[in-house]
């Protein structure tokens, strides 16, 4: 561990000390990204970069483009006409309508787009045509470069059947029971029983964990083929599936390489990839804590021996499954740079898409493996504009209403191609970016990840800070306890955001009671307005009653000093004292409690005492009321609200793929009702309870809105 | 002077104590332990001063707390300043001896109604509360004199009245004197309409005549639930037109807030809609008098607002959200939207720039695409003739496809009603701001508050169409049966669909960059804070009512 302790800017120092050729080469180091681009102005690079993608990737590309002096083309879809990464190129494409195989995917679009720009050459991004071996053919064939490996190489390692064999023949560890291309739900049943159970059932063109499911007996590995091969063919366009032995409890963790056209390649590190969500990833860290420097090596000897096997050039991932006795197998090989790149460029310094486009100009690596550090400790959490309460996050859509990223952290880095005012849209995966903290230890950087997460500001869709939030101080994370099932084994009643605990309660409580006495007191602060009463005295204490998860707290609370007061806030006996600046516009609640600093966001606050604060990640709703408010209650009568069991409504917007149920009909509780697509995602909708059908209000093919109402149960 | 403020405070200390434990010492229960004859003048005062703090006794106001509504005093204590509320005519009885009003049971201190002053963060109000537990808050010559008292001390030193209703209705032993009573209020209601703001809150029943004072007044609120107005009640309706109808159905805060447009908003029970008041209240200028309130603003007035530069579609078929524009502009995202569930194509509320309190208008294009009719007209209208008469400036932002047209709208009389718009924008005098953020077409960029209704500072923002229609109609017309219909579109849209053509004619004073609005905003009020316009001398104007 020690050993890794080398601050980032000794390193810069020490690897530039090594290059001879220092003095004539342009270094910038961004503070921020924690990576530098240092490029030499002798090294020929192409002119203009076509980025075929969207989103933060698109930008990540141009921002080093820009500093590599490299003119960017931004292609879009119509409702992507006023995005960031449009803003941010120099020239921009509209490559057709919103959804995405018909812009994003479209090749046709796009090779227009680069031959009316004149664009050189062509950065895929991750997703989309990124791992398209028609898409690299097609630009070989107009002399365009692909910022990526060549055809044969996307090829072996895309189709995962031919990438084990390869594998295999390469001497990497890889999965036991792997078997063959599926043709029916049959076949699939006899393939899993030959393996033996648990299997999982994925696309095999499709990389990630999108159309992957895990069957544990023959019915669910009929319900995995229809759905994997229905999210297969909506993704890909392409249906053949792969079902191979699932190994239980296992890590993700996978190995960055970096391999040029000169037979040169490099092992990056590892990424420690475990905490998923439905097979996706949610937070993931370089380096792990879990891997000592032999079985790193070993990872790394065996990645890029795979990379050479392929004649791989450029950037790519090697994935592996780490068990827990640390031995690992090969799952796949993603030949694209990956979402969760930022780690890697934080520890080792390298600004991975330079390497990319270094690489597929033809020059060759700049590092030896020895030079390849580990400086310090990178943790990524991908900040998603999904509900984390529902299955630990379902998508929603909306406008950000308030968007402002904790920029003012010193070691974070945020990677996002949206902005305040952006649209999160049904079409596109609802990720808003992905924050990377950097610090000299693990601890460190996660202290700063809580911290960038409180800083956070995101308005208008919900999001999964509260999810984020907790799983980087959850006791299991902090001490490396991870495994890919962390999230299921961490709360098997899904996720029910932060616990408070006594003392967080009453910081709580505090600062809510502290926030009303501010607001009170400013809004007797008319200015200039000679009619304000004289003759009252302005108050100095109040008795409260705050409300908080059904509890009923009384609080003192009394003021000293004028412009910027303190106040001293009694509960339970227990006293606190909270300062702040008490402004009331920003959506940052900076206070000091008792000597510590807390942010807490104020998300909503109205006449009636009710106020939302965000603390610690979650949002709790408390009320504030006066003593005799709070008394004079009671007598409010209780509105009831409206009984949902018999009401199937939409958890989130998306497209209805399939009603399963007409009116009149009898369901089972579990049952499954209808089937509604978002983000690509198919969400099965059962019933609550066993009972008839009254009416039906949704058919394949609609849209629906979160709330809408879809089928009614007697 | 010293000794009133003192007894206040003393009133108070006790109405304060009686409200929280709803309790009370000489309760008319307990039993007497001395004569009426031999009371000292001090004890009786005593007495008297208490039995008008129970109001209808302890039994009637557990029944209304059982309603789920508080008191005539709980709500006025929940309504003003701690210790700020000055009672008057604690001692006023009714006068109606018929019918055994007489008697000594039948006589309640203060009768139905609880008036006085007091302080909302400092600023004077005048208040009365009707007392459901007393004759069910009905309407005695006694009750409306009380009332008509404070508004006339309100309409003296120029201070706004709040109305809390909830009665019955006319005290019918009283006769003719009760309708008086209705009557002299509705007087001093419209005597007042204009130079100070008046405010009903409706709390429970508000039948009859009654209603009609909180109709004259500038807002009607009502809580959810347990607040009905209507002119006849179901039965009645029942024998008259054989409609079922419920109360809530006939004149509940649903119908009137959705459906007939006579209340403002509504709000879940009575504690909510009493803080919301206060919250409404530091809106509101004291009086025609006194300028738009400017309160201490955290927020900078040279913010930026980034998003706006990509909100608006780029196709102008596409809705977007006016409330969107409107949170991000003003303070704070504050906005007190007044008829949120009427009309809702029209978008009329209070916000600050700046700390100083303003009224937007905005065109709702997510509603009917944001067009004109008669009710948004009409809740338009009233919400800007309010802000001229209590020097509230008015920012206006436009995106506006014409007035909706249909035999409805036209037999409804939508000429009529939407020149009570452009009526009451062409008069307000006070500082007028407008902001055209997409279409501005035919009529309805006229009535919006333009330049030549003289707005004060017109603007328009890069995706501004300023023209008599739309391209599609208006090509149909020029080019009618020729055949490059579609050659003729682009070159309508070329011309038009922008805002140069209303820019060069001085039409909008500028085209500024959607994220700059609040700033401009700002320095533009800052700078109009002065401005002094006055309309020819009339009797009074007469809108097109």
């Amino acid at each position: 561990m020690a050993a890794y302790r080398i601050s980032p800017a000794l390193q810069r120092v020490l690897h530039a000390v090594k290059h001879a050729a220092f003095r004539s080469r342009c270094c910038i180091i961004v503070s921020r990204a924690q990576y530098s681009t240092v490029y030499d102005h002798n090294e020929k690079t192409f002119d203009k970069i076509l980025i075929a993608n969207r989103g933060e990737i698109a930008c990540r590309v141009m921002k080093t483009c820009k500093k590599m002096g490299i003119k960017t083309v931004a292609v879009h879809s119509d409702v992507d006409a006023n995005a960031v990464h449009v803003k941010m190129a120099d020239e921009a494409v509209c490559v057709g309508p919103a959804p995405t195989s018909k812009s994003y995917l479209n090749m046709d679009a796009i090779m227009n787009a680069i031959r009316q720009t004149g664009a050189q050459a062509v950065h895929p991004g991750y997703g989309f045509l990124s791992e398209n071996k028609e898409f690299a053919k097609r630009l070989a064939a107009e002399g365009v470069s692909f910022i990526g490996p060549d055809t044969h190489a996307i090829q072996a390692m895309g189709d995962k059947i031919e990438s084990k064999l390869i594998a295999k023949a390469a001497k990497v560890n890889t999965i036991p029971g792997f078997d063959g291309v599926v043709k029916d739900a049959d076949e699939a049943v006899r393939i899993a029983n030959e393996i033996g159970y648990p299997v999982m059932i994925k696309a095999s063109a499709g990389g990630g964990g999108k159309g992957m499911r895990i069957a544990w007996n023959d019915e669910e590995t009929r319900e995995g083929f229809r759905f994997s091969s229905q999210e297969a063919a909506s993704s890909f366009g392409d249906d053949r599936l792969l079902i191979e032995k699932f190994i239980d409890n296992p890590r993700h963790i996978e190995i960055q390489v970096l391999a040029d056209k000169h037979g040169n390649a490099l092992w990056l590190n590892e990424r420690e990839c475990s905490i998923q969500r439905r097979n996706q990833k949610v937070v993931e860290e370089a380096p792990s804590t879990f891997l000592d420097p032999e079985t790193r090596r070993a990872m790394g000897e065996q990645a890029v021996s795979l990379a050479k096997a392929v004649n791989y050039s450029s950037a790519g991932t090697v994935e592996f499954l780490v068990d827990s006795r640390k031995n690992f197998y090969f799952l796949e090989m993603n030949t694209r740079l990956q979402v969760e790149h930022p780690i890697t460029e934080c520890i080792t310094g390298l600004d991975l898409v330079q390497q990319m486009i270094r690489i597929a100009k033809g020059f060759p690596l700049q590092h030896t493996q020895a030079e390849i550090p580990i400086n310090g400790w990178a943790i990524e959490s991908r900040v998603y504009a999904e509900d984390p309460y529902k299955s630990f996050g379902l998508p929603s859509i909306g406008r950000l209403s308030q968007y402002q990223e904790p920029l003012n952290l010193h070691n974070v880095r945020v990677d996002s191609g949206i902005e305040e005012g952006s649209d999160i849209s049904i079409y596109y995966d609802p990720m808003i970016s992905k924050l990377v903290t950097y610090g000299a230890t693990r601890a460190e950087a996660l202290k700063k990840m809580e911290d960038a997460l409180d800083n956070y500001v995101i308005r208008g869709v919900t999001h999964n800070i509260p999810l984020l939030r907790e799983i980087i101080v959850h006791p299991r994370f902090i001490s490396g306890d991870i495994s890919t099932k962390f999230l299921p084994e961490v709360y098997p009643e899904g996720f029910k955001g932060h616990q408070l605990t006594a003392t967080g309660r009453k910081e709580l409580l505090a600062t809510a009671a502290s926030l009303f006495v501010a607001a009170q007191l400013r809004a007797q602060k008319f200015l200039g307005d000679l009619r304000v009463s004289n003759t009252q005295q302005e108050r100095r204490s109040w008795e409260l009653c705050v409300e908080l998860e059904k509890g009923v707290h009384m609080l003192g609370v009394s003021r000293s000093g004028f412009m910027t007061f303190i106040l001293k806030v009694e509960i339970d006996g227990d006293k606190l004292e909270v300062s702040s600046d008490w402004n009331l516009a920003s959506p940052l609640l900076t206070v000091t409690l008792n000597g510590i600093h807390r942010t807490l966001q104020c998300l909503s606050r109205n006449a009636a005492g009710e106020i939302s604060l965000q603390y610690l990640g979650t949002t709790f709703k408390l009320r504030v009321l006066s003593k005799l408010a709070a008394a004079l209650s009671v007598h409010m009568p209780e509105k009831v609200p409206e009984d949902t069991s018999s009401i199937l409504r939409s958890p989130m917007p998306g497209t209805v793929v399939a009603v399963s149920v007409k009116a009149g009909d009898t369901v089972a509780e579990g049952q499954e009702i209808c089937v509604i697509e978002a983000m690509k995602m198919q969400n099965s909708m059962t019933a609550a309870k066993t009972a008839k059908v009254r009416s039906v209000h949704c058919k394949p093919g609609e849209t629906v809105g979160e709330g809408d109402l879809l089928v009614e149960l007697e | 002077m010293a000794m009133a403020a003192l007894a206040a405070v003393r009133r108070c200390r006790v109405l304060l104590h009686g409200a929280v434990k709803s309790s009370f010492r000489g309760s008319p229960s307990q039993p007497r332990s001395y004569s009426a004859g031999r009371l000292s003048v001090q004890e009786r005062i005593e007495r008297k001063r208490q039995a008008a703090l129970v109001g209808g006794g302890q039994k009637r106001i557990d029944a209304q707390h059982g309603r789920g509504k508080l008191t005539a005093r709980e709500r006025v204590a929940l309504l003003l300043d701690p210790d700020s509320f000055v009672e008057y005519d604690a001692f006023v009885e009714h006068r109606c001896s018929d019918f055994g009003m007489e008697a000594d049971h039948n006589k309640f201190p203060g009768d139905s109604v609880v008036t006085g002053q007091g302080r909302i963060n400092g600023r004077l109000v005048y208040v009365f509360s009707q007392d459901f537990t007393v004759f069910g808050g009905s309407l005695s010559g006694a009750h409306a004199q009380k009332i008509c008292k404070i508004m006339d001390q309100a309409m003296l030193v120029g201070a706004p009245v709040i109305g809390l209703n909830d009665s019955g209705g006319a005290r019918i032993q009283e006769g003719v004197e009760s309708l008086a009573g209705y009557a002299d209020i509705f007087l001093r209601n419209v005597m007042a309409s204009g130079v100070v703001p008046q405010i009903s809150l409706i709390m429970g029943p508000c039948a009859g005549g009654a209603v009609y004072s909180p109709a004259l007044t500038d807002f009607t609120f009502m809580v959810k639930d347990t607040s009905y107005l209507f002119i006849t009640g179901p039965d009645v309706v029942k024998s008259v037109t054989n409609e079922d109808v419920t109360q809530e159905e006939l004149g509940g805060a649903k119908t009137h807030t959705a459906v007939s447009g006579v209340a403002h908003k509504a709000f879940e029970n009575d504690i909510d809609a009493l803080l919301n008041l206060r919250e409404f209240f530091n809106f509101l200028p004291l009086s025609n008098k006194d300028p738009s309130p400017v309160t201490e603003c955290h927020d900078p007035s040279d913010r930026l607002v980034p998003g706006l530069d990509t909100l608006v579609p780029l196709e102008s078929t596409k809705a977007y959200d006016m409330l969107d524009v409107i949170h991000s502009i003003v303070d704070e995202r504050d906005f007190f939207e007044i008829m949120p569930n009427y009309a809702k194509n029209i978008v009329v509320g209070f916000a600050r720039m700046n700390g100083r309190t303003v009224g937007i208008v905005g065109n709702q294009p997510k509603v009917a695409s944001g067009c004109l009719d008669i009710n948004s007209s009409v809740k338009g209208a009233r919400f800007v003739r309010f802000c001229d008469a209590f020097n509230v400036p008015i920012i206006t932002f436009v995106d506006v496809p014409g007035f909706l047209p249909g035999t409805a709208q036209e037999y409804g009389g939508i000429i009529r009603h939407g020149a009570k718009l452009l009526y009451a924008f062409a008069e307000a005098t006070v500082p007028k701001i407008t902001i055209i953020t997409r279409k501005a077409y035919g009529g309805a960029y006229d009535v919006m508050s333009s330049k030549h209704l003289r707005g004060d500072v017109n603007y328009a923002w890069p995706s501004a169409e300023v023209a008599v229609m739309g391209a599609k109609g208006a090509v149909q017309i020029i080019f009618r049966g020729k055949n490059n219909q579609a050659d003729a579109e682009a070159e309508y849209v070329e011309k038009f669909a922008n805002p140069f053509p209303a820019a060069v004619r001085g039409f909008v004073d500028d085209i500024v960059v959607p994220s700059t609005t609040r700033r401009r905003i700002c320095r533009d009020l800052e700078v109009l804070a002065t401005k002094k316009q006055t309309n020819p001398w009339k009797k009074h104007a007469n809108v097109p009512l």
